[in-house]
Parts: structure tokens; C-alpha cells; sequence
């Protein structure tokens, strides 16, 4: 290699690495706001006090959707296994929303640690597989942690 | 050095122009031939998802997608650093031709995303890591294309919008970890890990028959591409003047 192309080498080499430099130390500056959303743990640890809407993430906890009768409100449990708060919610829940499935709701804190949500969304997982392998490893005792029951459609 | 003369033999751009033409249907027969069966794969034989039901089917189509937008900007930006620092020009013609290939791949894998984000997730569309370093890549894609075309003179062209497709680079890890690096709504990855794949066989193979159908189909239009873009940059050599006086050609009695 000749010296003009080894020195041109440096110099590529050099841009992506100070530019992988800069952009790494800027992500991490701001490695808060590139969350999407706060899990409850967080929450209570008190990550979102300035009374603005925030989102919160994690499981809806496994029996605990209520849907009161007549109207469109509800309300269900968010946990992260550690700790849970309590969603307030009006409006029509997403497809793949359900116990023990992950979901996402953007809102407020209420004084009573209630969040009370204004929208919610679904998160779902990375593993797709047929309903007979589901509901075989549902049976099989692994439904809590790998495979939720069946909710296929 | 044999391998060097070799090099320089292939990128060499009349070598090159014939080899693409000798080239370009043995990727797209196979191409068009993987993207079918994956197709049929992935839309009649492939049993719904216990969860998504018949809506993850848009997995056929936006996995393949995505990974060529990240795959033809690592192409893009080795061709570019390649072109700067050998100052080959072949390598500037691929740099230049893949721009819009993987903008196309961009739109596409945001599109199909966004089709499959309203009825899963509730939402067209979120500002999350993966989606906004997704839509960075688009706009990487786009600023490359428009710097190339703000120059009048192509050398300038390569080393300027070179040095962006390099730069940009850093984006790929990005979106790619995102999921990883940061909660997102979009899940984490299900065959791009160490693991074993989340995903069973007969859902699986599908949609890796449209990852290398997708891919072949890149390299083929690449190559045509390229061609194109090298009759327009030699286009006062001899050797382009005696392609388009050869007999068959368009416009040639």
C-alpha cells in the first residue's frame, strides 16, 4: 500500500471512529430520554414527578383487567415483576392486548398512585410459533414465563 | 501480486459492464424464483402465530426489507470508503447506485411496518429508538442522494457524498442494537441473535427464503445499475462507443 492510500485509510478510519465516538457519548448522555417508556419500579422510584405525561411499560398483570359494565371504562394492573401500579383507562384496547401480555400506556401519575391513561398500546414478543405449540408448552407449565395462553383469533 | 492485477482486471469498467450482463439473470431468475416460493410460504403454508394470529404474515415482507435497507447501506459505504481511499471509480459507481436501491428497501420496511403496527401495537407509528434510527436511515439515504446531485462534477460527487455514506455508517449498529440497547415497542430480535431463533421451523424458512430472495434480488439490480452508471461516466471512451454502435442496440442501424 502506498503512503497517500494508507494515509487516506487513516483518515476514513479516523471519521467513523470519532464520529462512533461522538454519537456513542451522545446516546449515553441522553440515555433517559431514549426510553420509551418507565417501568413501575422506576415510576415509584420517582422518574416521572414532574406531573407531565410519561409512558409506562411492562405486563398487564394476570387477573387483573376489570371492565366495568355499561361504559368504556377500565382498569388493569402494570408490573414489572417487582413492582405493579394500577391503570385507569377509557377507550378501545388494542388487538393484542391482554393478561399477561406486555403493554404500554401513555398518561399521568394521579395522586393516589393511580396512572390514569390516555392511550394504550401493545408490546408484543419475539417468538412466533403455531397455537398448537403454544398451547403444548402452555401446557407443558412453561405458560408463565415463555409462552402466555393462547389468544389466537 | 496476482490477486491485485485480478482486482484491478474486475474493476476495470469494460470488464465490468460485460460481466454484469453475463451476471444479472443468475441472480434474478433465482431471485424471483425464492421470493414466489417464500411467498407462498409465507402467506398459505405457514400456520398463523399463536398471538398475532394471520396479521404476523407482514413479517414476510418487512424482516426482508429492513435487513436490506441496513445490508445495502453496509455495501454502500464500504463501496465509498473503498472508492476515497483506492480512488476507484467502480467502487463510486456501486456507492452512487446502491443510494436509492436501499432508500426503496427504507420506505418499504417503514411502510409494511406501519401497516403492521396499527392493528398490533394500536399505533401507526412511535417515536421509539428503533423506529426514529430507522427513519434516520432513510434520511441518511436521502441526504446522500441530494449531495450527489448538488455537484456538477462526479469526482467531487463521490469524494463528498462518500465521506456521508461512511459517516452514516455509524447508524447501523444503532438500529440494530436499538432494541437491545433501550425499551422500545418494537420487540427484540428473533433470528439476528446468538439463541436460537424465537421462531419455529415451518414459520422460519419462509421467511429466510425471502431474505435471500430479497438479497439476490439486490445484487442483480445492483449490477444492472451500475451498468447503467458506468456508460454514463465512460460515456466518451472508446469502449462504450463500440457497445453502442454494436449491432442490436437501440437506435442502431
Amino acid at each position: 500500500m502506498t503512503p497517500t492510500r494508507r494515509r487516506r485509510m487513516f483518515i476514513v478510519g479516523a471519521i467513523v471512529l470519532g464520529v462512533g465516538v461522538a454519537v456513542t457519548l451522545g446516546l449515553r448522555g441522553m440515555q433517559e430520554s431514549m426510553l420509551y417508556f418507565l417501568s413501575p419500579t422506576e415510576v415509584l422510584a420517582g422518574a416521572a414527578t414532574d406531573g407531565r405525561d410519561f409512558r409506562l411499560g411492562g405486563m398487564v398483570r394476570k387477573g387483573s383487567v376489570e371492565r366495568r359494565a355499561g361504559d368504556m371504562e377500565m382498569s388493569f394492573d402494570v408490573t414489572d415483576y417487582e413492582n405493579t401500579i394500577t391503570v385507569r383507562y377509557t377507550g378501545v384496547t388494542p388487538a393484542l392486548f391482554g393478561e399477561g401480555q406486555g403493554v404500554i400506556a401513555i398518561g399521568t401519575m394521579e395522586d393516589n398512585n393511580i396512572f390514569r391513561a390516555k392511550e394504550v398500546l401493545a408490546k408484543h414478543d419475539e417468538n412466533y410459533m403455531p397455537v398448537e405449540v403454544a398451547d403444548m408448552l402452555a401446557q407443558q407449565g412453561k405458560a408463565e414465563d415463555e409462552a402466555p395462553a393462547s389468544t389466537a383469533n | 501480486m496476482k490477486i491485485w492485477n485480478w482486482i484491478h482486471k474486475l474493476a476495470s469498467p469494460p470488464h465490468f459492464y460485460r460481466m454484469a450482463e453475463f451476471l444479472v439473470p443468475w441472480f434474478m431468475w433465482p431471485a424471483v424464483l425464492l421470493i414466489l416460493i417464500g411467498a407462498y410460504g409465507g402467506l398459505v403454508l405457514a400456520p398463523p402465530d399463536y398471538m398475532q394470529g394471520q396479521g404476523f404474515r407482514m413479517i414476510y415482507f418487512h424482516v426482508p426489507s429492513a435487513y436490506l435497507s441496513m445490508l445495502v447501506y453496509v455495501v454502500m459505504a464500504v463501496a465509498a470508503a473503498i472508492g476515497l481511499i483506492w480512488r476507484i471509480k467502480l467502487a463510486h459507481a456501486v456507492a452512487a447506485s446502491s443510494a436509492s436501491i436501499g432508500a426503496s428497501f427504507t420506505v418499504l420496511a417503514l411502510v409494511t411496518g406501519m401497516v403492521g403496527g396499527k392493528p398490533m401495537w394500536g399505533a401507526y407509528w412511535v417515536w421509539d429508538a428503533r423506529l426514529t434510527s430507522e427513519l434516520v436511515l432513510l434520511f441518511l439515504y436521502l441526504g446522500y442522494i441530494t449531495l450527489r446531485a448538488a455537484f456538477d462534477e462526479i469526482s467531487k460527487a463521490d469524494r463528498a457524498s462518500g465521506v456521508l455514506a461512511v459517516v452514516g455508517v455509524v447508524n447501523i449498529p444503532i438500529i440494530h442494537f436499538s432494541v437491545v440497547w433501550w425499551n422500545t415497542l418494537h420487540q427484540g430480535p428473533t433470528i439476528t441473535k446468538l439463541d436460537n431463533p424465537s421462531i419455529t421451523g415451518d414459520m422460519l424458512w419462509p421467511l429466510l427464503a425471502m431474505i435471500l430472495g430479497y438479497t439476490l434480488f439486490f445484487v442483480a439490480v445492483l449490477a444492472i445499475r451500475v451498468s447503467g452508471e458506468v456508460l454514463t461516466r465512460e460515456s466518451r471512451s472508446r469502449w462504450v462507443g463500440e457497445i453502442l454502435r454494436a449491432p442490436g442496440q437501440i437506435g442502431v442501424k
